[in-house]
């Protein structure tokens, strides 16, 4: 069995490496596949090589966190198969297609460990294509990654964990944050306490985070919304509405998001089945608390399959690791389960913690309702509010994917991993459904776009792949 | 070494730190511009302008989004025809790219 079995890990973060190591502590010799050049994922993204700020410069308050999982994997290199700079960018009958410097190749495995990890979760404002606006996560990336700030005078509008501590790594490092503009109220923050004190330490980061703005005298303005950019050819002012009226703010940079979502178009593909999470308000890939999905020797782990942070993906990557052990017949002993058994508990704790953030941090009111006709939601293909509205009406579209066929909405090279949860949302709002009801964007092939191949090896896609152009 | 402080600056993006990084020369849209080591294309192409690309349909002008290779926003072209997702490639000596016009 051991001989015939191929596991693959695909993504390197602190699911994808702890699940690598579970399945090497158990003598299995994994390939792990990640598309950035350097592991960690994107909560412990590393600065390119001849960077040298220290890990507390670059996590802060995460460093030995982040430490303890880049140097995980360090000792795992000879002892795993790393691709790094590695696309999965299709998957089929037990292989994957992958795309690295330029070709593609296929890569079969017997067990797949999903680790894909998330990216922010978007609800434009008129004038969020401009040049200067940027995600959250975006912004972070800037400066973790390339040690520069997104603009000279930047103001962070959203919500969700992230809106704090990236507004604080901001500040401390120098830049020039001059506001903060948070949808949820302060007053849903202190009720969200008593559920986030499961998590002690990540709340006080997040209490750390904001009474260190406010004792530096940076503006934060609670049930707030951001309603405009304007700018000629990049970002001037910003407008945002609170219970007060409408304000504006100069600044030349935005970074905004609210919350994160789940990275799950290869689970989409696998063709795992989704369930709707209320935590999430989206459709996320079916897993059991092992992070077994509905397809056999195909796991989920970390943020890829329902947002539960870094400390999650920890665990429920090893947990998957052990999954797959205990599936396989590799080892059973007591141990093990003991093991399995903690872990589970952790993810559970976790997921209070989880409803006390979406208690603590929420959506604009009525956010679809109150977008303008003119606002741009696809950035893609450059459809608007409005575009949706009027294709709803006029086609009768009632769920996601007969409006993106109307529409194009979601159909351009993001694939809706920028649009696709607010068009959700104003669909569910202009059909008067659940968000439920409208469904979610199909992945598909290629997951991300690929160059057009000259590699004679290449194998030939099957003939239902789905065009996306 | 290069001074890079925050002095009258066009581009969108601020250098801020990391500054002692060997500097390399690009081209973009033909001029001689500096680099540092390390740098993406697109934190080479926005510490010197707003913009790295337009967009196909109303041609205006774009400078990436989610920096994390999701958004697919910030795509540049070399001068012979290759396109490269900017936000995660890293920026080569004598790399020659094309982007929109600086608008005065």
């Amino acid at each position: 069995m051991t001989q015939s079995l191929q596991a693959v890990i695909v993504g390197a973060g602190p699911a994808g490496i702890r699940a690598a190591q579970t399945l090497v502590a158990h003598g299995l010799r994994p390939i792990v596949i990640d598309e950035s050049a350097r592991w960690g994922g994107q909560i412990y993204r590393q600065a390119p090589h001849n960077f040298t700020r220290s890990s507390k410069q670059l996590y802060g308050f995460d460093a030995p966190k982040a430490d303890a999982v880049l140097s995980a994997m360090d000792a795992l290199l000879s002892k795993v198969d790393y691709r790094p700079n590695t696309l999965v960018w299709n998957a089929e009958g037990g292989q994957l297609d992958v795309l690295f410097e330029g070709s593609t190749s296929v890569i079969d495995y017997t067990d797949l460990i999903v680790a894909t990890g998330a990216t922010d979760r978007i609800l434009p404002f008129k004038g969020w294509t401009l040049p200067g606006v940027f995600s959250m996560g975006g912004a972070q990336v800037a400066l973790k990654f390339q040690g520069c700030a997104i603009g000279q005078k930047i103001v962070f509008a959203g919500t969700g964990p992230l809106l704090y501590l990236v507004a604080y790594q901001y500040a401390k490092a120098g830049a020039n944050v001059v506001a903060v503009i948070d949808s949820s109220h302060f007053s849903q923050q202190v009720k969200a306490v008593p559920a986030l004190l499961n998590q002690a330490m990540v709340f006080a980061k997040g209490v750390y985070s904001l009474a260190w703005l406010k004792a530096h005298g940076i503006a934060i303005h609670h049930g707030a919304t951001p309603i405009e950019v304007k700018g000629a050819q990049s970002v001037e002012k910003l407008i945002w509405r609170n219970t007060q009226g409408e304000h504006q703010i100069d600044c030349d940079a935005v970074a905004t998001g609210y919350g994160l979502r789940s990275e799950s178009q290869l689970a989409d593909i696998l063709g795992c089945k989704f369930v709707f999470s209320n935590a999430e308000n989206s459709w996320i890939p079916e897993k059991d608390l092992s992070g077994r999905s509905t397809l056999q020797h195909v796991y989920l782990a970390g943020d890829g399959a329902g947002i539960q942070g870094a400390d999650a993906a920890e665990w429920a990557g090893e947990l998957a690791g052990l999954a797959l052990i205990e599936d396989r017949q590799l080892k059973q002993h007591a141990k093990h389960s003991t093991r399995s058994h903690a872990l589970a508990g952790y993810l559970q704790k976790r997921m209070a913690f989880g409803q006390g953030l979406n208690m603590a941090f929420q959506d604009p009111p009525n956010w679809a309702r109150q977008t303008t006709d003119d606002t741009v939601i696809c950035r893609c293909e450059e459809i608007t509010a409005g575009d949706i509205r009027q294709t709803a009406q006029s086609t009768g579209a009632q769920d996601l994917n007969r409006l993106k066929a109307m529409c194009r909405v979601g159909m351009g090279r993001c694939q809706g991993r920028m649009c696709g949860p607010a068009a959700a949302e104003l669909l569910a709002d202009c059909t008067q459904q659940s968000i439920v009801k409208v469904g979610r964007l199909r992945g598909q092939a290629p997951i991300k776009p690929i160059p057009f191949l000259q590699n004679p090896t290449v194998k030939t896609m099957s003939c239902d792949a789905k065009e996306d152009e | 070494m290069s001074q890079h402080t925050a002095k009258t600056h066009n581009g969108q993006l601020v250098r801020l730190v990391e500054l002692n990084r060997k500097s390399i020369q690009i081209f973009i849209n033909g001029e001689a511009t500096e680099a540092l080591e390390g740098d993406t294309l697109l934190t080479a192409v926005l510490t010197h302008q707003k913009a790295i690309r337009q967009a196909e349909f109303s041609h205006s002008d774009r400078a990436g989004f989610c920096l994390m290779g999701a958004c697919q926003d910030c795509w540049v072209a070399t001068e012979d025809g290759t396109r490269l997702r900017s936000c995660s490639t890293l920026v080569q000596a004598n790399m020659r790219l094309v982007t929109p016009k600086a608008k005065p």
